[in-house]
């Protein structure tokens, strides 16, 4: 049986082609970071994911990204501890306890953080918020606390620690708005049923609403995650920039450096191609950490707003 | 078992108070960037500072820059992203356009960094020979078209399905509907969608390091490095003179009007599309 070529069929086999750019970026994207990477792959191995050096001295190369893992890790951890708190109270501020006449402003104002450039957020860090940084929180917290390594070293405002709370600021945009759509896809019974028994708007929230919404709410924070993750500009600008052993992440008042930093410093500069290959060889390292992250927060995140359909229908 | 009825009315004031709190504490932040980078930018808006090139100590090839960045990227990113929204939203009933979305989906949150290695190692190294305008478009594409997809997808489901019945009623063909029904009774979505994305690429830094690589003349040629905004304020932020520091709050001020703009055009498509 032969089928008839029509106006129609071409055109979905066209756009069908286009809508596949999608694939042919991710496998380009695959493709140069796999092959850029082999040289490195092949002559360290496994040991390149475990390694504290960085010495691109020739004959005696040494290439190991442990200390930017961790230190990619370390900010990440920090901007969710600081910044997920601060989204879900606007989340829910915004969702169930703000009059009307300001919601819209201040939800307005909220998005505004997430179309602020991160250089420019990066330039403010640098030039502001590091000497809030180093004033108000480093000197006092060293001062009184620096007997724990944790808060130990020399407060200089240039640090993991700037670099984590610039991150926190970062994913505020992302995680209240998709935790403040999770919360809105809470079914009003849910509320009605638990107000009927008496209890506070507060008790409806934290024990019905938070718990029906946790899983859409942990995809947010995942979210974020992977924005912190992967963001370069801001946090090459305050993190210090040190390499090699001296970058592993030991206390909150060091310099450190992320996997992206670390390739936004180094990449175009390097000269030999082993160096060259052990920057893409990062980039590799730091895509997978990115893309597990989000497929997984994509499901977390698709489960509950499939919920919502389904009430909404 | 639950305490008692004025504790539990106090421990609610107290949790709104702290909710209230944390939106004080996420817009001080933003209020700060905006007042720092007025007050210190504004003091450099001269003709001068934004005609004259970087020797000159002005921003102009960075403006000029950012601009074509814009309009490159713009040139070949928007057709294909509103393309594949289309295919997504009236082809993707199927388990193709569900992996597509995956994909688009995953793309969205891809570190800008990597992107950035990527059109180094395809455009710079193979295509131009040299850092170039088009290596930094080619790489803010590969972020501006899975947006675009996937906010064209989520418009033109806001368009009722009586529409695409209505003008397949009257005999018209599939693609014809779609091209000159469905897409602009989506109009003003479209417009939101692309001009967010076009925010966002106008913003980014990471991937223009390795493609366009900066450049303190104007425009020279499409195989030749270039400047634009965001560079221009990264490099001259790490500068030890006070003056060139004072040049990238100046460019940071200009980056961020045209991001507002953009931003501002959303605000008013949008209210368009609420209004109708």
């Amino acid at each position: 049986m032969t089928k008839k070529i029509t106006g129609d069929s071409i055109f979905k086999v066209v756009i069908a082609i286009i809508a596949a750019s999608a694939l042919v970026i991710f496998i380009a994207n695959a493709y140069i970071l796999t092959t850029g990477s082999s040289i490195v792959f092949s002559r360290f191995g496994l040991s390149f994911l475990s390694n504290t050096n960085w010495n691109p001295v020739e004959g005696r190369e040494s290439f190991g990204v442990l200390p930017y893992v961790l230190g990619t890790l370390v900010t990440s951890g920090i901007a969710l501890l600081i910044g997920v708190p601060l989204s879900l109270g606007i989340a829910i501020f915004l969702a169930e306890m703000s009059p009307r006449g300001v919601r819209v402003p201040l939800s307005y104002l909220v998005e505004l953080l997430a179309a602020v450039p991160s250089v420019i957020y990066g330039l403010w860090g640098l030039f502001v918020l590091r000497f809030w940084m180093q004033d108000y929180i480093e000197i006092p917290l060293n001062k009184y606390l620096g007997w724990i390594p944790l808060f130990s070293g020399t407060p200089f405002g240039l640090d993991i620690f700037t670099a984590g709370v610039i991150l926190s600021i970062m994913i505020i945009p992302t995680v209240a708005s998709v935790s403040r759509e999770v919360i809105s896809a809470v079914p009003n019974s849910i509320r009605e049923g638990a107000y009927s028994i008496g209890a506070t708007k507060w008790e409806v929230i934290r024990h019905w609403v938070l718990s029906y919404g946790r899983s859409g709410i942990f995809g947010a924070i995942i979210l974020g995650l992977g924005r912190a993750v992967g963001e370069t500009m801001a946090v090459t600008m305050v993190i210090g920039n040190a390499i090699g052993p001296n970058a592993m992440p030991t206390s909150f008042f060091r310099p450190g450096q992320t996997l992206p930093s670390l390739i936004a410093n180094g990449f175009i500069e390097s000269p030999t191609p082993i160096e060259k290959s052990a920057y893409v060889g990062a980039a590799l390292v730091l895509l997978l950490i990115s893309i597990i992250i989000n497929v997984l927060a994509y499901f977390m995140v698709t489960r509950v707003l499939k919920v919502k359909g389904g009430a909404v229908e | 078992m639950l305490s008692s009825y004025a504790f539990r009315k106090f421990k609610n004031k107290l949790f709104f108070f702290l909710c209230l709190i944390c939106v004080v504490i996420a817009v001080v932040p933003l209020l700060s960037i905006l007042f720092e980078v007025i007050s210190r930018g504004a003091s450099q808006l001269n003709l001068q500072f934004l005609t004259a090139n970087a020797l000159q100590g002005g921003i102009g090839p960075a403006i000029q820059g950012t601009l074509i960045m814009i309009g490159l990227t713009s040139l070949f990113g928007i057709p294909v992203g509103i393309l594949s929204g289309v295919y997504l939203s009236e082809f993707g009933n199927n388990k193709y356009a569900s992996g597509i979305r995956l994909v688009n989906n995953v793309l969205t949150q891809f570190p800008s960094i990597v992107i950035g290695i990527t059109a180094f190692s395809l455009i710079v190294i193979y295509v131009t020979g040299s850092y170039s305008p088009l290596a930094g478009a080619v790489a803010l594409s590969f972020i501006l078209i899975p947006i675009v997809a996937r906010t064209t997808e989520e418009s033109l489901k806001l368009v009722p399905n009586s529409i695409r019945e209505a003008s397949l009623a009257l005999g018209v063909h599939k693609w014809r509907t779609t091209l000159s029904v469905i897409l602009p009774a989506a109009g003003s979505g479209l417009v939101t969608g692309t001009l967010i994305a076009v925010a966002r690429i106008a913003g980014e830094t990471a991937p223009l390091l390795f493609t366009i690589l900066g450049n303190s003349f104007f425009f020279q040629g499409f195989n030749q490095p270039m400047d634009a905004l965001p560079i221009r304020i990264f490099f001259d932020s790490r500068q030890p003179s006070a003056e060139i520091q004072a040049q990238a709050w100046g460019a940071a001020l200009v980056l961020i009007l045209i991001v507002l703009a953009l931003n501002i055009g959303v605000r008013v498509a949008s209210r368009g599309r609420f209004s109708r």
